[in-house]
């Protein structure tokens, strides 16, 4: 079967992921919702993901599929957790403005 | 034809993606990041992982955009009351980005010499099959961790979740 790889090249998946990664990374320091910075987390797994994947077909490899889908699993579990987190700090605050957790502050 | 779809799915990618974090409103952000799911899941078809993007769709899309919608929506925050962080904070965040975009970029496009191009053997590697033959032959041992993995963060979310509510009562 044909791949994209015979007409583009792998070298343009690591581009378009590394600006996804970017984008993640941009919107981590841009905003304060911390629901916002958890979907920045999702763009920047899901940039890591889809280098992993152009590889493995790259490399006819099976292996980098199969990282991919312990990533998928370990991103389920980080969201899951996380926004318990979320509820849990919104009941205690009554926002979930990253700013407003000073209570460490000394 | 193949290079047409991989251009368009890209702008797509990479438009809802920052449509994500430009909204201000959070329900309009996680409805930009389905759709930037929906062209990531496009981007493994086009690999030839079909598999792998069923699975994405599934996982992404639905179960972890679903969950964050709810908590949007539980957290009564579909509204942009959100504060604006300082000026100087955003041009950091601008800063940064464009550094780390660079970095990265630099480096990346410093490999194109290096990797040969593209040759298929026709062999099968990539089929439901295959995945689950070396999924439970080589990667047994990380694969029952993955689900000791969920199965705690199950217990620990509903932990979390709970413990407000029991301090309350007594």
């Amino acid at each position: 079967m044909e791949t994209i790889l015979k007409e583009i090249g792998v070298e343009t998946y690591l581009y378009l992921s590394a600006l996804l990664f970017s984008i993640g990374v941009f919107g981590i320091l841009l905003r304060r919702n911390a629901i916002v910075m958890f979907m920045s987390i999702e763009i920047m797994l899901n940039a890591v993901n889809m280098m992993l994947v152009a590889f493995s077909t790259y490399h006819q490899d099976a292996s980098g599929q199969v990282f991919v889908f312990f990533s998928m699993a370990v991103a389920a579990a980080e969201v899951a957790v996380g926004l318990a987190i979320l509820v849990s700090i919104f009941r205690n605050h009554g926002s979930v403005d990253i700013d407003n957790l000073k209570n460490l502050k000394g | 034809m193949g290079e047409i779809i991989f251009y368009a799915l890209a702008a797509v990618t990479l438009g809802t993606a920052l449509l994500t974090i430009f909204s201000r409103n959070p329900i309009h952000s996680a409805l930009s990041l389905v759709v930037c799911f929906f062209s990531i899941a496009g981007h493994y078809l086009l690999l030839n992982a079909q598999f792998l993007a069923i699975v994405h769709i599934i996982v992404y899309s639905g179960a972890i955009m679903i969950l964050m919608l709810f908590t949007i929506m539980l957290m009564n925050l579909n509204k942009d009351d959100e504060s604006h962080k300082p000026i100087a904070a955003k041009i950091a965040a601008t800063i940064a980005f464009c550094l780390v975009g660079l970095v990265l970029l630099a480096g990346l496009l410093r490999t194109k010499p290096v990797v040969e191009s593209y040759y298929y053997s026709g062999e099968d590697f990539q089929s439901i099959k295959v995945l689950g033959k070396v999924l439970l032959n080589e990667y047994m041992v990380p694969f029952e961790f993955a689900s000791v993995l969920l199965l705690v963060a199950m217990i620990g979310a509903v932990l979390i979740s709970k413990k407000d509510k029991e301090k309350s009562l007594k």
